[in-house]
């Protein structure tokens, strides 16, 4: 029985051994009627294919279904999949005229995104600054401040705010919160309302912005520094005349990963509304594409707005400027 | 009197303290350390607040005077919340559906990196465009589609639904790991692969050979992260997952009803401590793996490219 298993099995490898070595030599003599270039870009494709299958199974083909979706009524037919019937921009009217939960929450994520964004990148180039000096425990200190990185995720999040765990009891208590509450108006006084009580979740989710800052600000020359020193410029023109326009792609970098991070964040208000509209069955797949729609375009303009702002002139990503310098 | 005032060495305080520049006086010293020490406080204050939470009993939460600091070592919080969270196999769960993906979608992108960075092809630079464009959009967009998708091929609750994306690189931020190895395999010079290729390797062969050896430290970052953001994932997870698997924090997000069925019932209820407790626990792997890899996990970001080479 043993030995009859060992030839079936040796005669099996042989046989797959035979296939490869066929397929490897009629291989060979297709890349040898190839040009190089051609070669080359066979090769590319081999290596990329899996990412460009993925990326159109997986992302473009449902980002236009999802669209597609945002147009219909779905209903779902026990057991057999899905049928769509098409309704129009029904669902989008009735989200701009009947969902008022979506509708405020949607403007809470802007205003916080405006006021956030801002001093949580501000806090991380502080944070970084001071890690930038010579000191002593410098390793120890920048573990800590990277920490909430590695630990943060949303039901851990959920349960700290709940314990109110999210603010120094010291800010909330001072009474601050009320007088601002009381001088101006709500939706200015509920953002910043929010900054205070969430400021520790603000710090927590710049540790990374912190890393970024800190690599630019050592990949800076301290002969800049020296000569603009001679010519007389003190520490604080040269933060605003030397350091800060040198961080500026640093700064667009943070700040496109600070608004994706939140925005995708798994306590986010927005997200959590969309996954159980998905299961309300009087909305539906449909309705929740088109309120994951309204999303994407909301944050595509945020995404735009503060790149603009921050470099006006600067047109396209770092990274593709990178990769223009390396392109052969 | 007056000599004695007069003959105090105010040059040397001075010195001694404000120093000759901005940068050296003893008074900037403190400065800087008192910052530092206040923002890491603020830093730390979650994690001091969960550990003096999670070793409260019942009558030091109730004790107003009580504050941070608790009356006690109590432990029996713990002994709940292992219970509660069944801490043993959902660990072992937890770590499947995190490492797989995680090891799967490391790889994925070390692959496609490579790809985009040694060669030449027709639309590269379309492709590129779009693989970073894939980090920007919210999964949110895409979620309801690929959960058709997943349903009407059978993988929905299972953990395949997690593997696919990842094998295909469409996992968490793997735009992000493609682009740290896109960055480093940019770095290693040609001349090895020419040499390489005299020794009769193929473009696979140096991929294996020269690439994969040289870009180890990538390859650990990536791990790393991948397995970080994956541990805390759990809105895709939940959704994909469903009924077909549980991880620690879905267990945390559902603790209460879960503590009414196991332990719950009479004058039991899952009080603050043991909650603080049970969240204490799910973050425990994490820091112990932090404090022992925080090196890599820092300088990993420097080496993803991202902050210019």
């Amino acid at each position: 029985m043993l030995t009859k298993l060992k030839t079936w099995f040796r005669s099996v490898i042989t046989f797959i051994r035979n296939g490869f070595s066929l397929v490897k030599r009629l291989g060979d003599r297709l890349l040898n009627k190839l040009t190089n270039k051609q070669r080359e870009a066979l090769g590319g494709y081999a290596f990329i294919g899996i990412w460009l299958f993925g990326f159109i199974m997986l992302t473009a083909i449902p980002l236009i279904e999802s669209l597609v979706f945002s147009f219909h009524q779905i209903t779902i037919v026990g057991g057999e999949g899905i049928r769509l019937f098409f309704t129009g921009f029904t669902n989008y009217i009735r989200i701009f005229s009947t969902d008022l939960d979506f509708l405020t929450r949607l403007q809470n994520f802007i205003f916080e995104m405006i006021l956030f964004v801002p001093v949580m990148n501000i806090l991380a180039l502080l944070i970084a600054i001071l890690l930038n000096r010579k000191f002593k425990f410098r390793g120890f200190f920048r573990a800590i401040f990277f920490l909430p990185v590695i630990i943060t995720s949303g039901p851990v999040i959920a349960e700290l705010l709940r314990q109110g765990a999210g603010t120094i009891p010291a800010l909330t208590e001072s009474g601050i919160l009320q007088i601002i509450e009381q001088s101006l108006p709500r939706f200015l006084s509920q953002p910043i309302q929010s900054l205070f009580t969430q400021i520790i979740f603000m710090l927590w989710f710049s540790g990374v912005q912190v890393v970024l800052y800190l690599a630019g600000l050592q990949k800076l020359d301290q002969s800049m520094y020296e000569a603009a020193q001679i010519d007389g410029a003190n520490v604080w023109e040269s933060f605003w005349k030397i350091t800060l326009p040198s961080l500026k792609p640093m700064i667009v970098v943070a700040s496109v990963y600070t608004i994706v991070t939140l925005a995708t964040f798994a306590n986010n208000p927005i997200i959590l509304l969309i996954s159980s509209v998905m299961f309300d069955p009087n909305k539906g797949y449909g309705y929740a594409s088109g309120l994951a729609w309204i999303y994407f375009v909301v944050i595509a303009l945020l995404l735009i707005v503060s790149t603009r702002l921050i470099s006006p002139k600067e047109k396209g990503y770092r990274v593709l400027k990178e990769y223009d310098k390396y392109k052969r | 009197m007056k000599n004695w005032f007069k003959n105090l060495p105010w040059q040397h305080y001075k010195r001694k303290w404000f120093g000759m520049k901005l940068t050296d006086g003893r008074l900037y010293r403190v400065v800087l350390y008192g910052l530092l020490i206040i923002i890491g406080f603020v830093y730390i204050y979650p994690l001091l607040h969960m550990l003096s939470y999670s070793l409260k009993s019942l009558a030091d939460l109730l004790d107003p005077t009580i504050n941070l600091l608790p009356s006690g070592l109590y432990l029996d919080n713990f002994k709940d919340a292992l219970l509660v969270l069944e801490y043993g196999p959902l660990l072992l769960e937890s770590l499947t559906v995190t490492l797989i993906p995680a090891v799967v979608q490391t790889v994925v992108a070390s692959l496609i990196g490579y790809g985009f960075a040694r060669f030449q092809f027709p639309l590269k630079k379309l492709w590129f465009i779009l693989l970073l464009a894939t980090y920007i959009i919210p999964p949110q967009v895409t979620m309801i589609p690929r959960y058709v998708l997943f349903f009407n091929i059978g993988i929905l609750e299972t953990i395949y639904a997690i593997i696919i994306p990842a094998t295909f690189g469409q996992g968490i931020a793997s735009a992000i790991f493609v682009l740290i190895f896109y960055q480093f395999y940019l770095m290693i010079p040609k001349a090895l692969d020419e040499a390489a290729q005299l020794d009769g390797a193929n473009r696979l062969t140096i991929y294996l050979k020269v690439a994969i050896p040289l870009s180890l430290p990538s390859f650990l970052t990536a791990f790393l992260f991948s397995f970080v953001w994956y541990w805390n994932e759990t809105y895709l997870t939940r959704l994909f997952l469903g009924n077909g698997g549980e991880t620690l924090l879905i267990r945390l997000l559902n603790f209460v009803s879960a503590y009414n069925a196991i332990i719950g019932g009479g004058s039991n209820v899952a009080n603050e401590a043991i909650r603080m407790a049970a969240t204490l626990l799910i973050i425990a792997p994490l820091i112990v793996a932090y404090f022992i890899l925080q090196r890599l996990f820092i300088e990993g970001i420097d080496r993803s490219g991202i902050t210019g080479e």
